[in-house]
């Protein structure tokens, strides 16, 4: 009898060596004479096991991680194609207390299934939004995504679905239906699980877009650092017009929608909507001026809906499901769920898809055991490189888009950068305004000029030079970036700065700058 | 590359080959008719020829039908694309913050005293070229590098090294 074993082809499980644990168990297999079928799926997102090796037994998934080659001998000696004891063995998957406790509705195949196999897909409940689409006038399936209270999971969260009836409102023979698939926010890779984990479900997802506001051709804007998701969306894109989900004539219903992928060149600020439709037209990635709106005149000058692969691949399910079983879930305005991702020196770091409403430490504690170098947790930065740094005192704050306003911080694309006590918050407002220099699209000044000039005042700052004044020049130059940048990442470096300043202003202090290690 | 071969040495000192302005003009004849082709041609180019040779700028804005300007606008505003050869590998090294917390500036201060490089330089050899990028979304197993296409996690300054010992030893799928 053949066993099937799970081994993810995810860019992080590969990064810590899937491919090699593949092969080995495979080779072992031949040497045994066991009849062994690796299918490589997506990550199941928990990332400190990868590579995470799954056995299929008559009793369900078992779970072996993280296995490297040199354990795998081991493994099979102790019968773990069975679904054996180990010291690698976490059980049935679905039963480990990280993944059964989530909600999983835009994640729920990823890990689960193979992402090269349409059969897969469609036998997890793939294409039933899509069906339901087909079956349903325009208007009706902008107003269940309106009803379900999705709203822009790339960071501003605007409501999907009013940017969508904005589309549909305008009359014009061509509109574009464009992902933002350039998640540039370090702490983030949440869309690059879902496109390398289930691809269908955002080619679903757009398809539905498409054909809700009228639009017939699609680009996903895909950052170039993602080849292995590159690869995965022009396999998925490729099987999709093959079995007539994608091209002329969708399901016979003689209605039209074509998708293809466009790679980004490295630039941040291409994350920016504006941004990223001037790059997607092969120009400098530099922002423009609103209005007019993207869904009004966007790529080409046509009416465009650009969304973030999150947001895109949330939709499916509401169509499916319906309006209210997604807008159940959540708190508040924000509604549904968040693929939150748990990043930096955390113990058990991952993806971690929960309806809104969870606070951080839940997150930082239950979920990641803490610090990965048992050192005290001493700041969060959530919302990516333009999200504030958030102290032990705010870790109560619930992951909802007002309580983070509230708090002057951001939610954004829901990664959480995780610091230990060895952290040096003054080095880290430093690096937000290099961050800010480097990537800055040289458009406006405040953000161009600006971003340079607070590295040096920052730089004197800590040196001691006139502390004071230099802190009252940075404050005053952060109200300029805050309010006279054109667009967000002029407009909101001043929150990691000025969070770093506010919680931690001992690190930018020169006589108890000793307390932090070089 | 004969001597034969070279058609150009520009300021730089770039030699400019027949090959690699027919691969130019190659990729320019097989996109230029999709929508938008420049960044789509870059990307080709680079992938091919291993950078945007300076004398292919002219070359593509004639066949696409732009101004140098514009050419010479996109090629420079975007971080990926290289203008100067140098590098049989390319070693992108995460510098944000994910990475930071897990001690990134460290891998990062030792790649560059082992290349003996700064970012943007290529070793001596000839074999690696160590660049900067801004998140490689690994950020739960950091600190990450990206040699070539090839993502690694977990880089520590000893792993780092064997990553560079395995990328330059052909027997492991390096060029030397």
């Amino acid at each position: 009898m053949k066993t099937r074993i799970y081994v993810p082809r995810d860019a992080a499980a590969r990064s810590v060596g899937a491919d090699a644990t593949a092969q080995a168990i495979l080779a072992e297999g031949r040497r045994r004479g066991i009849d062994v079928e690796v299918i490589r799926n997506g990550s199941r997102g928990l990332l400190w096991l990868e590579p995470l090796v799954e056995v299929v037994t008559p009793a369900g998934r078992v779970a072996y991680g993280p296995v490297q080659p040199a354990d795998v001998p081991g493994l099979f000696n102790q019968g773990f194609i069975s679904g054996a004891s180990h010291a690698l063995a976490h059980g049935p998957t679905e039963e480990i207390p990280y993944l059964k406790s989530q909600e999983r509705l835009t994640f729920a195949r990823v890990g689960v299934t193979d992402p090269r196999s349409l059969e897969d897909y469609l036998g997890h409940g793939g294409y039933r939004g899509l069906k339901a689409a087909l079956d349903m006038e325009p208007a009706a399936i902008v107003a269940a995504v309106t009803t379900s209270g999705l709203r822009g999971r790339g960071g501003a969260a605007f409501p999907a679905g009013i940017k969508w009836k904005t589309v549909l409102g305008v009359d014009s023979p061509q509109k574009y239906i464009v992902c933002n698939a350039d998640e540039g926010d370090s702490g983030t890779f949440s869309d690059r699980m879902v496109m390398e984990g289930d691809p269908f479900l955002l080619i679903e997802g757009m398809t539905i877009a498409g054909i809700a506001t009228g639009a017939t051709s699609g680009y996903i804007y895909l950052r170039w650092e993602y080849p292995d998701a590159k690869a995965a969306l022009n396999a998925a894109i490729a099987t999709a017009y093959e079995k007539h989900y994608l091209g002329e004539n969708i399901l016979g219903t003689g209605k039209r929608f074509d998708l293809e992928v466009r790679s980004g060149a490295g630039a941040y600020i291409c994350g920016e909507e504006t941004s990223l439709l001037e790059s997607l037209e092969s120009k400098r990635g530099q922002v423009r001026f609103k209005p007019p709106l993207p869904a009004i005149q966007g790529l080409f000058g046509k009416p465009t809906v650009i969304n973030n692969v999150i947001t895109l691949a949330s939709v499916p399910i509401i169509l499916d499901k319906g309006a209210e079983y997604y807008q159940h879930f959540g708190m508040g305005r924000s509604r549904g769920t968040l693929p939150i991702q748990l990043a930096g020196n955390i113990k058990h770091g991952g993806l971690i898809e929960k309806a809104f409403g969870i606070t951080l430490r839940e997150l930082l504690y239950d979920y990641g055991g803490g610090s990965l170098t048992g050192r005290p947790i001493r700041a969060v930065q959530v919302g990516g490189p333009l999200g504030a740094y958030l102290p032990e005192s705010q870790f109560d704050t619930c992951l909802d888009y007002e309580a983070f306003t509230a708090i002057k911080g951001m939610l954004g694309h829901g990664g959480i950068v995780v610091f230990d006590d060895t952290v040096d918050m003054a080095a880290q407002a430093r690096y937000a305004m290099e961050f800010c220099a480097v990537e800055s699209c040289g458009k406006c000044t405040p953000c161009r000029i600006g971003s340079t000039r607070g590295m040096e005042v920052i730089d004197r700052l800590i040196a001691g030079n006139n502390p004071a004044k230099q802190e009252k020049l940075l404050r005053d130059l952060c109200d300029t970036l805050t309010y006279g940048s054109l667009c967000a990442l002029g407009g909101l470096t001043p929150y990691p700065v000025l969070s770093a300043l506010n919680h931690f202003p001992e690190d930018f202090v020169t006589s108890v700058r000793a307390r932090v290690p070089a | 590359m004969t001597n034969a071969k070279i058609v150009n040495t520009n300021a730089l000192g770039q030699v400019v080959s027949r090959v690699q302005i027919d691969a130019v003009l190659g990729i320019c004849g097989e996109l230029k008719a999709i929508p938008a082709p420049l960044i789509p041609v870059l990307h080709a180019v680079q992938e091919k020829v291993g950078f945007v040779p300076r004398e292919a700028v002219p070359l593509i804005a004639r066949e696409l039908n732009l101004s140098i300007a514009e050419v010479h606008g996109v090629v420079s505003f975007y971080h990926y694309f290289r203008q100067d050869p140098g590098g049989r590998h390319i070693v992108h090294l995460c510098r944000a913050e994910a990475c930071q917390a897990v001690g990134a500036a460290e891998v990062e201060a030792h790649a560059k005293r082992t290349l003996g490089v700064d970012f943007h330089g290529t070793t001596r050899d000839g074999a690696i070229r160590l660049e900067p990028v801004y998140c490689l979304g690994n950020c739960a197993l950091g600190p990450s590098i990206m040699i070539d296409h090839e993502l690694h996690g977990r880089v520590s300054a000893q792993r780092f090294d064997e990553l560079m010992q395995d990328t330059r030893t052909p027997a492991a799928g390096g060029k030397p």
